[in-house]
């Protein structure tokens, strides 16, 4: 991953929050003093379908916002990871939810994460949080936003939401981040080298 | 103010409303839906009327209305809607009353689809409805020209009592960028001495605003003066105050090969003249920011140097034409396009760019 930009496609069912997903990494971006930029795709879709969006980080200038070769796929289900998988860059990554996703054989040549964002958001007591684990795990990642912009940001992000709302916004950040350094710990090669297949 | 991170859509919504602007009538339509979600709920908050309307045909004719009597006034909608407000424009631009018209541009001809294009640029720039009329048209390329430009569109068409066309396409519109967004403008109902609602006449003499003119010879006196006052326009944009802000030149001092586009293409062909550049290629980019008055004049200067010219649009080649008038068979043209709510990545322009320069 270059250090001055990042290329992102996030995807999803409709309804899962990918949109939100973007924009909280694109505004914590903006707050963090980097140029950053959102387009979500948009068309005749309904609730069940799918969405995605494209987000890219810079420290320069953003000339094209558009992400035709992402440097990193969060997807956050099966169709997701069958329509983006193949336009990663090289060296690139794919970050998916477990819980949806079963590990498959996917490229050898882009780092994989796997995070059971559901289930994590689950044993928060609220599923809707799922998105936001993905937010907390790709910031440790990320050269150019991190964990702490993050935290830093939610309060603009859901302006006019309750405390225990923020708190489980928060505790979502922090599982997804903590999911990622445990794993390091436990699958060290697994996760951050090039992963070979099952 | 600090920078916020904003639609597009709504970017313009809220530059209206810091203009001045106290009056929106429209008709919902994908993919510019934001902008009147937006202003529904801002304008009640600054004493304003957001009024969604029964058709596109009934709010342009509000939009006249509301210029006539002196308001900063805006509509907006997507291609098809445009056509319909075509009659209103041309009543507008008749009866010389300033307002703000938006336009984000989705794949056409008919209903087409609601995905992005630049497929009404001949719309935009030859009038559009009847009769012999222009419309300053702008031609944003981020955020935040989203918002700049709206303003300066009020004030042109305040200045030259001419609607204005804000040319954006569903990328545009619906893509977050972070804006600053400019001070507020106390905009003064009463100072336009021609408008119906101007209350300084002395000898409470009444103003009106109107397109008709039954006698053959006031209406030829009326069409001249028309093209007269296009005529000013379109110098001060060539050669006199405006000309800076008419067209962005990126390296094309020694480009052989000069992309053009506008809009959001002009962003993807900075990327592309970035990776030419570091393959040898000395390429440069000219983007008309207005694109009527059309900036002529920088195609001529770099018509001398280049070698050649490529445009690219999301269209099957409009603005293709204007370069051609303007090259005026000095260099050759050439053009891509992408139609049907396609946008062209950077790699398959870098591909037309490397057949044009390396033809082996």
């Amino acid at each position: 991953m270059s250090s001055k930009v990042e290329r992102i496609i996030l995807a999803g069912f409709g309804g899962q929050g990918v949109l939100f997903l973007g924009k909280v990494i694109a505004e914590t971006g903006m707050h963090a003093g980097k140029n950053v930029s959102w387009i979500p795709s948009y068309g005749p879709e309904m609730r069940g379908g799918t969405a995605n969006c494209s987000v890219i980080l810079s420290e320069n200038e953003i000339a094209s916002p558009m992400v035709t070769v992402p440097d990193t796929v969060i997807a956050m289900n099966r169709p997701s990871v069958t329509k983006f998988n193949q336009k990663i860059k090289a060296g690139g990554m794919l970050m998916y939810n477990s819980s949806l996703i079963e590990r498959q054989e996917f490229r050898d040549d882009i780092r994989l994460v796997e995070i059971p964002a559901n289930e994590i958001a689950e044993e928060l007591g609220n599923p809707k949080v799922a998105n936001l684990v993905m937010a907390g795990a790709y910031s440790k990642f990320s050269k150019l936003i991190t964990f702490d912009d993050l935290v830093a940001c939610l309060p603009s992000l859901v302006k006019g939401a309750k405390k225990e709302m923020l708190d489980i916004n928060l505790a979502a950040f922090k599982k997804g981040f903590d999911y990622v350094e445990e794993k390091k710990y436990m699958f060290g090669r697994y996760v951050y080298s090039v992963f070979k297949g099952i | 103010m600090a920078k916020v991170l904003m639609k597009g859509n709504e970017a313009i919504g809220e530059a209206a409303v810091l203009a001045g602007c106290r009056y929106y009538f429209g008709y919902p339509i994908t993919p510019q839906s934001e902008l009147p979600a937006y202003l529904a709920k801002r304008l009640p908050e600054v004493d304003g009327v957001f009024v969604q309307a029964e058709s596109e045909v009934a709010a342009i004719n509000m939009v006249y209305g509301a210029g006539s009597a002196g308001a900063r006034v805006m509509t907006s909608s997507s291609s098809p809607g445009i056509s319909l407000k075509q009659e209103g424009i041309s009543y507008i631009a008749g009866a010389e009353v300033p307002c703000l018209i938006v336009n984000v541009m989705r794949g056409g001809p008919g209903l087409g689809n609601i995905a992005p294009a630049q497929s009404d640029y001949w719309q935009s720039t030859r009038g559009g409805g009847h009769g012999d009329y222009r419309t300053i048209v702008l031609a944003p390329n981020s955020v935040q020209e989203m918002a700049d430009m709206t303003i300066t569109g009020f004030d042109l068409s305040d200045r030259f009592r001419n609607p204005v066309l804000l040319l954006s396409d569903g990328v545009l519109g619906q893509m977050m960028e972070p804006v600053n967004l400019p001070e507020p403008n106390d905009y003064d109902i009463n100072s336009k001495k021609w408008a119906l609602g101007y209350r300084g006449n002395d000898k409470n003499e009444r103003n009106l605003c109107s397109s008709i003119f039954l006698d053959n010879d006031e209406l030829e006196e009326h069409n001249w003066h028309l093209y007269q006052k296009y005529q000013v326009i379109t110098d001060l944009f060539s050669k006199g105050e405006y000309k800076d802000f008419a067209v962005e030149e990126h390296l094309c001092d020694d480009a052989e090969i000069i992309l053009v586009g506008y809009g959001i293409i002009s962003r993807i062909l900075k990327t592309v003249v970035e990776k030419c550049r570091k393959r040898g290629i000395k390429a440069g980019l000219i983007r008309p920011k207005v694109l009527w008055p059309f900036p002529t004049a920088v195609f001529e200067r770099l018509a001398k140097t280049a070698s050649q010219f490529l445009v690219v649009e999301m269209s099957c080649g409009q603005m293709v034409e204007d370069v051609k008038l303007s090259v005026d068979g000095k260099k050759p043209v050439f053009f891509f396009g992408r139609t049907g709510g396609t946008v062209p990545s950077d790699f398959e322009i870098l591909n037309e760019v490397d057949k044009l320069v390396r033809p082996d």
